[in-house]
């Protein structure tokens, strides 16, 4: 044993790991302080989670040393990344949703104890850090928010002196993530090191202290964060000034396009939302931002609205002023409605089939693809390369299956084949989840055209800053009630996070 | 009274086979894993029972041959399923196609042949209490066996370490993998359980329930049995009384006559699969009793990649 004990918690150096085709990571380094919040900064792909998963033991690095309180290490499982005193919150949670917060938490433990001894030890805990959960509920009644709770304890429960953080916001409401950096901030000053990684500059200037920046699988630069800005973050994040977008004033001519009148829906699934008296008017040149927590009627409402659910009283929903109620999804196309649902394999395409005949899916109507009642095959590859050049989707050719594109790319192929059939009403929910910043700027701004001529565009997402960004007018959804709109100009973060609470802004102010 | 008693005492044997077979079948379900092949593990069972008997005279060695022929049965399956990621829902229905023609091949030589039943045990001073001495202690050892499953199976799922990682692995295998635990592995002893469980309902045909050997001799009540696990919503107790409420309904079909009801023998042999249907039914309605006790990716291949 040396006496000698490093500055540092964690050292990696020159960490390397290549898979076929990809060099993930190339001569990366990171060193954290005991007590440092620490950002690890990049888009998506540049080899944020390949790097994580080495110092958590999932994947073994090609080569590089990985320092841990001074020595060196080899990590091969995660159970000896627990072991040394490692834990992770992964963005996707491993959970099981039939059993209950405590079972869970003790599926995760590398050491025994009784489940009512490790239920007290939850409660301890949770109300130390302020993370309300009850250990007996079963998971599958739980907010996304709740779950995330629960991993943060399971984490917690092993002691760890270096905890680490996948995008742990992209889920929660704005008032959750001021909740769960308190606990983060808390713990720091206990002595707990944090790595936490992201990609929201915004956050990361709240939270941490230092940040190491990727691009590419390269280490781009270890900054401050003191001395840099969100601006010199972005830059050296994404190789170039971060652009926003530029848009002129809203060109709401007064036409009312899309308008839904007192709309009940009753969930079919006794875990879904039932939506209830939802009122909503969309112009012609607008975009309308629907915020919210997701699992809080959003699904079924662009389900009612694109016509997957038909609705009982056709008159709730008009479409330029025809009751639409009873049509189907193909005769809400033909009425000059597109649609882009949040599941992009699965639900927006068909994953093993290929982007022409996706492509066919849903624009057979509209782009005329049938001829005699047969598919006009000439006609659909020449409309799906229309699509793949106009939204620059990275793919090698128009026949491989929707499922071998990235996310980013099959997002841009989906809202460009919506877009490319030039719908006057366009319904589209999490336009940017998973798209890297670039991608996300191409969707954002052809949204913004799409609305310029002349169309109703009606965006759900979660992402406030998306909204506040591309929107005229914003409300949100809370337990299947839709908020009044407001005029986003007039809005703050904070302020739709009450609307997504199911706060009135009126009561709020009255009070 | 006199016509009650055996009536009721019929309705205790025609019980356990399915009693058996539904709780191994509840195991094999509840890590994820539906194996349709009840029917020919237990139909094996009932033939490899009835000949190990038949040669050597020992129901103890019958009973044990019996749960070795269903685990080999079940292994086969697991092999293809689990190693092979062959589509566990056609695998199955092979399963029982097999089972059906091998035992009818290895039974050629036994149809016709008696064998006394295995012995009942009645237990000491409360087989002596009037009536319900004699139907509830005076029973042969598997039909005590079969409760003693039902409370151990429900115990182990509920209350051991090794029956909640089992259900979790039912509920999301990959979630069970990312934490370490060996999916696999434990879907393979699930499958062995439901074997072997399936090939001891097999043996209590043969040996008990009716002690000889005709081909296809099981006649339907492995897929009772798949629908019992559906009908108790993967509950074992449920399993405890949805067993005897289906076997009190083959039972009904034989008494119906005894009892004076005037209905024809076919629609009386039809009864077991149209309660079945309709409970199903019922059952299905309710969504969220499914999701709590459902196991979430039943019947999904376990590719364990990355």
């Amino acid at each position: 044993m040396s006496k000698k004990n490093s500055e540092y918690l964690l050292e990696l150096e020159g960490m390397r790991k290549a898979f076929p085709g990809v060099l993930a990571n190339d001569d990366v380094g990171l060193a954290i302080k005991p007590g440092e919040v620490h950002a690890l900064l990049g888009e998506n792909g540049a080899g944020k989670s390949t790097l994580v998963k080495m110092i958590y033991g999932i994947l073994q690095p090609d080569s590089g040393t990985i320092k841990f309180n001074g020595k060196p290490m080899k990590i091969l499982a995660p159970a000896q990344a627990r072991e040394l005193g490692i834990a992770m919150v992964f963005q996707h949670f491993s959970l099981f949703d039939s059993l209950t917060v405590v079972e869970n938490i003790s599926l995760g433990m590398d050491h025994q104890s009784s489940m009512e001894k490790l239920a007290a030890r939850i409660t301890e805990l949770s109300e130390r850090y302020g993370l309300p959960l009850d250990p007996h509920r079963h998971v599958y009644t739980l907010s996304v928010g709740e779950r995330q709770r629960i991993e943060i304890i399971r984490c917690l429960l092993q002691q760890p002196k270096l905890l680490v953080m996948d995008e742990p916001t992209s889920v929660l409401t704005p008032q959750e993530v001021d909740k769960l950096f308190e606990t983060l901030k808390r713990l720091s000053s206990e002595g707990m090191s944090i790595l936490y990684i992201s990609h929201k500059l915004d956050e990361i200037k709240a939270l941490c202290h230092h940040a190491t920046i990727l691009r590419l699988g390269r280490k781009v630069a270890s900054v401050n964060i003191d001395e840099e800005s969100p601006q010199t973050l972005a830059a050296m994040m994404m190789g170039e000034e971060l652009q926003t977008l530029q848009r002129g004033e809203a060109v709401n001519s007064g036409q009312v396009r899309l308008e839904v009148a007192g709309l009940n829906v009753t969930a079919a699934d006794p875990l879904g939302i039932s939506l209830k008296d939802i009122h909503l008017q969309i112009c012609a040149g607008e975009v309308v931002g629907i915020a919210g927590v997701a699992g809080n009627g959003q699904d079924e409402l662009l389900a009612a609205l694109n016509g997957e659910t038909r609705v009982r009283e056709a008159a709730t929903i008009l479409l330029e002023g025809k009751p639409a109620g009873r049509l189907g999804p193909n005769e809400r196309r033909l009425a000059g409605m597109a649609s882009v649902p949040e599941k992009r394999l699965g639900h927006g395409a068909v994953p093993d089939m290929s982007l022409v005949d996706n492509a066919f899916l849903t624009a057979f109507r509209r782009m005329r693809l049938l001829r005699h009642g047969l598919i006009d095959y000439a006609r659909t590859r020449q409309f799906c390369e229309q699509v793949i050049r106009d939204f620059s989707v990275k793919t090698p050719d128009a026949q491989v299956p929707a499922e071998s594109l990235s996310g980013g790319n099959l997002q841009k192929f989906i809202i460009g084949r919506e877009l490319d059939q030039n719908p006057e009403i366009l319904l589209v929910s999490q336009p940017t989840w998973g798209v890297d910043a670039g991608a996300a700027l191409t969707i954002r701004r052809a949204l913004r055209e799409r609305a310029a001529k002349g169309a109703a565009v009606l965006v759900i997402s979660q992402d406030l800053d998306e909204l506040m960004e591309i929107t005229d007018r914003i409300g949100a959804l809370c337990g299947g009630h839709l908020s009044a709109f407001y005029p986003t100009r007039e809005m703050t973060v904070e302020k739709v996070g009450l609307l997504m609470a199911g706060v009135t802004l009126e009561q709020e102010y009255a009070a | 009274m006199e016509i009650l008693l055996p009536a009721l005492l019929t309705i205790i044997t025609a019980a356990t086979p399915l009693l058996f077979a539904a709780l191994g079948e509840l195991v094999t379900e509840k890590s994820g894993v539906l194996n349709l092949g009840v029917e020919g593990m237990m139909v094996m069972g009932a033939i490899v029972g009835f000949a190990t008997v038949h040669v050597s005279g020992s129901a103890t060695l019958a009973i044990l041959a019996s749960i070795l022929a269903g685990m080999l049965m079940a292994a086969i399956f697991a092999l293809l399923v689990l190693k092979f990621h062959a589509s566990q829902v056609p695998t199955g229905l092979a399963l029982t196609i097999f089972g059906i023609g091998l035992s009818a091949l290895i039974g050629q030589s036994m149809i016709g042949v008696a064998y006394d039943g295995i012995p009942q045990i009645a237990i000491p001073l409360l087989a002596d209490i009037p009536l319900l001495g004699r139907l509830l202690f005076q029973q042969d050892f598997l039909v005590y066996l079969s409760i003693v499953m039902v409370v151990s199976v429900s115990w182990f799922l509920y209350r051991t370490r090794a029956g909640l990682i089992l259900r979790a692995v039912g509920d999301s295998h990959d979630a069970a993998h990312a934490m370490g635990y060996s999916v696999i592995r434990i879907r393979l002893l699930a499958i062995l359980f439901g074997g072997a469980m399936a090939g001891l309902g097999g043996a209590y045909l043969s040996l008990a329930y009716s002690p000889l050997w005709v081909e296809q001799m099981t006649a339907g009540r492995g897929w009772i049995a798949l629908a019992l696990v559906v009908f108790a919503t993967w509950r074992p107790a449920r399993v405890l009384l949805g067993a005897y409420l289906f076997g009190g309904i083959t039972i009904l079909q034989l008494h119906a006559q005894a009892f004076g009801i005037a209905v024809p023998s076919q629609v009386m042999s039809m009864l077991p699969y149209l309660a079945t249907i309709v409970v199903l039914v019922i059952i299905s309605s309710d969504r969220s009793r499914i999701k709590l006790n459902a196991p979430a990716s039943l019947g999904r291949a376990f590719h364990p990649s990355r």
